[in-house]
């Protein structure tokens, strides 16, 4: 590790803890209150399933529609799961049953992930598209009509583990996992298929294994965020998770950046919170949302950050080198 | 001795017979090019050699191993790379991210390893960071290795393609067309490069080019197919005279 990374490791670290101190403090001081508080929690649980769906739709460069599907799968089998182990009476600290919820969750979703991906990875583009919205359909009628979960009327009893302390850090924990594996061999591995799969192959990439490898690892994490998601509600049903709701996630992807990580965190704080900030507007809501949308894909077809990602050590870079500049300008005006 | 050879390997598309019953034997360290009118059967030989298609019948020999039945990347793991006609670089990655990818196979820590950044993650990062690094000296990029592969000079471009193949360490090197689109003055440049790569990494090379002064500058040996057969094989002397070659390039 030499000095420049770990000098960003220390201002990334800085910047996330002084972070959790703002809310923390929002929140003791009541300025923030649970209204607001849901909305910070939803945001955490977006910007998981942007960043799981990021693995797919941009780092492996494919179009992948069924992310609500993966999402019931994690809300459902993590709470029944949670429900069980809470039954058996061990007691347990809420963290830990939350935890182990989520990996049983992120499991169980990976699974379905890898089944769902190994014969559909064999076709590209809108193909593969339309055949994952059909995935995601079966999975909402499957929990429609499966009744040891409850079917339509959803599943009740699961017991409130999310608050915004918890969701704060393992939201942290997962953008940090989904960075340093988009940044290892096996990330590049499947960026290489997304520049070019011929050539990939021809570079000794084994690209079917890997394509199958981030559909797996994208829905693990989509699990995972469903996971959250039952435990924040404490109630799951399935028409929450419609093809609309792939598209919200899949436009959030979109508006960031394919392929950008810090693209899928930006947009998904903007597009969770500024449908809330528009409650004002009440009718007008969902026309200037869509307006937004509509705006920004005319003037940034490429996404907010396009490709790359923003970095926090060189943005402060940039804005000392800038200030550097204005300082040599104004000397050689003194001269 | 033997690296890789081709016994009677045929390729039908339909009723279309693009290669037939063509042999090759390629010996170690050797210069060997492969030329031909337009539609010969050039470029679906190297996708057989490079297991892109399956042969129709026939068998193809790399360090004695059929690799029939092998998918194009466990071929390049047995130690056969290659370059595109038209250049296929991953575009929106920097060269040095460009080799990197092909030297996957050497690097060795798992996906757990890579997302916890472990010290063996750092360890085979360096390692790897080095080697390519290495690489692009030996080619002169190193000044490039930051830069998109798509914003490199053409001939850079060209370059970074070969650097690419060699990553994955191969014993046999595969060029198609090399030197197309590029001028005279790049054209002698690429040849002292294969020559150089040739000598430094101890490989083989096959080469399809169109140039005819690349091709009989440095090939030791040249085979000549016209409609999926092989129609001549020597020294570049022996093909500049054999009237078949000069007929299926100049008709009758």
């Amino acid at each position: 590790m030499d000095k420049n990374k770990r000098k960003a490791y220390l201002i990334n670290t800085a910047c996330i803890i002084s972070l959790y101190l703002v809310f923390f403090i929002l929140i003791q001081t009541k300025v923030m209150n649970k209204y607001f508080i849901g909305i910070a929690i939803l945001t955490c649980i977006m910007i998981i399933m942007a960043m799981s769906l990021n693995i797919v739709a941009g780092f492996l460069g494919e179009m992948a529609l069924g992310h609500a599907g993966f999402m019931a799968i994690g809300a459902y089998s993590s709470a029944y799961f949670s429900i069980a182990l809470i039954n058996t009476g061990i007691a347990l600290p809420n963290i830990v049953v939350l935890i182990l919820a989520m990996i049983v969750g992120g499991i169980v979703t990976g699974l379905v992930g890898f089944l769902i991906g190994t014969p559909t990875l064999r076709l590209r583009g809108d193909y593969l598209g339309i055949v994952t919205i059909g995935f995601s359909e079966i999975i909402r009628i499957f929990f429609i009509n499966f009744a040891p979960t409850g079917g339509a009327a959803g599943l009740k009893g699961i017991t409130k583990l999310v608050n915004f302390n918890n969701i704060y850090w393992i939201t942290i924990i997962i953008i940090i996992l989904i960075f340093t594996f988009g940044r290892s061999k096996q990330g590049r591995a499947i960026i290489s298929i997304r520049e070019d799969e011929i050539a990939s192959e021809a570079a000794g990439i084994p690209t079917t294994r890997y394509k199958v490898l981030a559909f797996t690892i994208s829905s693990f994490f989509a699990g995972m965020g469903g996971a959250l998601y039952a435990h924040y509600q404490a109630f799951v049903e399935p028409s929450k998770f419609t093809f609309m709701f792939s598209i919200e996630m899949f436009v959030i992807v979109v508006l960031g950046g394919l392929g950008s990580l810090t693209g899928s965190i930006i947009a998904a704080i903007v597009l969770t919170v500024l449908p809330e900030m528009l409650r004002g507007f009440a009718e007008y809501r969902l026309l200037v949302y869509s307006l937004a949308l509509v705006v920004m894909m005319i003037f940034r077809p490429q996404g907010m950050l396009g490709r790359s990602e923003f970095s926090l050590t060189k943005f402060i870079d940039s804005f000392f080198l800038r200030k550097d500049m204005k300082n040599s300008i104004g000397g050689g005006e003194a001269q | 001795m033997t690296v890789l050879s081709a016994k009677n390997i045929t390729m039908q598309f339909g009723g279309l017979t693009a290669v037939d019953q063509f042999n090759l034997e390629l010996d170690a360290n050797e210069l060997v090019g492969l030329i031909g009118p337009n539609g010969a059967g050039k470029t679906t030989i190297f996708n057989m050699l490079t297991g892109v298609y399956v042969p129709t019948s026939g068998d193809i020999i790399l360090n004695n191993e059929s690799i029939l039945k092998k998918s194009p990347h466990d071929i390049v793991k047995l130690g056969a790379s290659r370059t595109f006609q038209n250049i296929r670089l991953f575009k929106d990655l920097t060269a040095l991210e460009n080799v990197k990818i092909a030297y996957h196979n050497y690097i060795n820590y798992n996906m757990i390893q890579g997302m916890f950044r472990t010290r063996k993650f750092w360890t085979e990062e360096k390692k790897a960071h080095e080697e390519c690094v290495k690489l692009l000296d030996i080619f002169d990029m190193g000044e490039y290795a930051e830069t998109l592969a798509k914003n490199l000079p053409y001939g850079q471009q060209r370059k970074l393609e070969i650097a690419r193949a060699l990553a994955s360490e191969p014993k046999v090197l595969m060029l198609d067309e090399p030197a197309a689109g590029m001028n005279p003055a790049e054209t002698a440049e690429l040849m002292e490069t294969i020559h150089f790569i040739r000598n430094k990494f101890d490989i083989t090379v096959l080469l399809i080019e169109h140039d005819m002064k690349l091709v009989m500058g440095i090939c030791e040996r040249i085979l000549v197919v016209d409609y999926g057969k092989t129609i001549a094989e020597g020294t570049p002397d022996e093909i500049l005279k054999n009237p078949e070659v000069i007929r299926a390039y100049l008709g009758n």
